[in-house]
């Protein structure tokens, strides 16, 4: 029975992996990421890391895949050419990804571990469950969750310092920062400078006499 | 399964992903391909964790999930970013560091 449920999640999980190296459409090589995640989930389930597979489809194929969708559906699922730079480095590619995959075999053959070949240690209850990881967490591996806490703080910061908007180009930026005054409260208030807020962005609170243009560039912003 | 079963579906897709990684020019796919490896190294993990019965590999997959989650909150920043400068969504384009 576990050997039939490994062998479909296993082809599931490939399937995926292939799809999302192959499928030339972004959006499509996402859902593709999806059903390997899943997949991939039902082997932790197999190796009873119940934890992990729960963490990995809420997290994972919850979480983190919206956000690619939202970023692919934002930036325009365009049609790329699946095409490299040339059919040279394809070549090459292929090369290097078989040259690695002949490595990682000698390492596994050359490993000569007999427990490799045998079903694992035997399952002790509890093993992988919440309450032990949450057990390991707090007590032996303090440290690192609360390095992992400051650097998912960080990466959110990061990610919004990165993709805030920005007024205007560049140049703009620079000439407006040194002493502050260019922008009064009042002004923002009354809807005369561009403030980079969503309200702006939806075309509200613009000086009528703006043109068309101009509005759009201020509103998509520079950065 | 022997654990064998797992390392080698592990190595397999760990190759997948470096052949998407070095092939394809849009960054999302290739922040996907990335994604690819470090799902192979995680089912490496557990299945190692499963093979002595101890729980220690898991938390260090727990941990590489949290390291993946951060990489693509930045990457998709810088992604967002590069759309809102009108530059093209294409790694082999963006060569303005390379002196």
């Amino acid at each position: 029975m576990s050997s039939v449920v490994f062998f479909v999640a296993a082809i599931g999980v490939l399937a995926g992996a292939i799809g999302v190296v192959v499928l030339a459409n972004p959006f499509y090589s996402v859902l593709a990421l999806v059903a390997h995640l899943i997949s991939l989930a039902a082997l932790f389930l197999l190796l009873r890391a119940e934890f992990v597979a729960a963490a990995q489809v809420v997290v994972y194929a919850g979480a983190v895949m919206v956000l690619y969708v939202f970023v692919v559906a934002y930036v325009g699922g365009q049609d790329q050419p699946v095409r490299s730079s040339g059919p040279g480095l394809r070549l090459i590619a292929a090369l290097f990804g078989a040259a690695l995959l002949c490595e990682l075999w000698i390492a596994v053959i050359g490993s000569s571990l007999k427990s490799l070949t045998e079903h694992g240690a035997p399952y002790t209850p509890g093993f992988g469950s919440p309450s032990q990881i949450g057990q390991l967490l707090l007590t032996r591996f303090l440290e690192p969750f609360e390095v992992a806490s400051f650097l998912l703080l960080v990466a959110a910061v990061g990610a919004v310092i990165l993709a805030r908007r920005r007024r205007g180009l560049g140049d703009e930026d620079e000439e407006r920062l040194p002493g502050f005054p260019a922008i009064s409260v009042a002004e923002v208030l009354s809807g005369r400078v561009p403030t980079g807020s969503m309200a702006e962005a939806a075309g509200l609170g613009y000086e009528v006499g703006e043109s068309a243009a101009g509005t759009r560039r201020q509103a998509r912003g520079g950065w | 399964m022997p654990i064998v079963w797992y390392v080698v579906v592990s190595a397999l897709v760990f190759c997948i992903g470096t052949y998407g990684v070095l092939t394809r020019r849009n960054p999302l796919v290739i922040l996907l391909c990335l994604e690819l490896m470090l799902n192979a190294s995680n089912l490496a993990l557990i299945a190692f964790a499963r093979q002595h019965g101890n729980a220690d590999g898991q938390i260090f997959a727990i941990i590489v999930l949290v390291v993946a989650a951060c990489e693509v909150t930045i990457g998709l920043g810088l992604i967002v970013a590069l759309y809102r400068r009108r530059l093209p969504i294409d790694v082999d384009q963006m060569n303005e560091l390379q002196g």
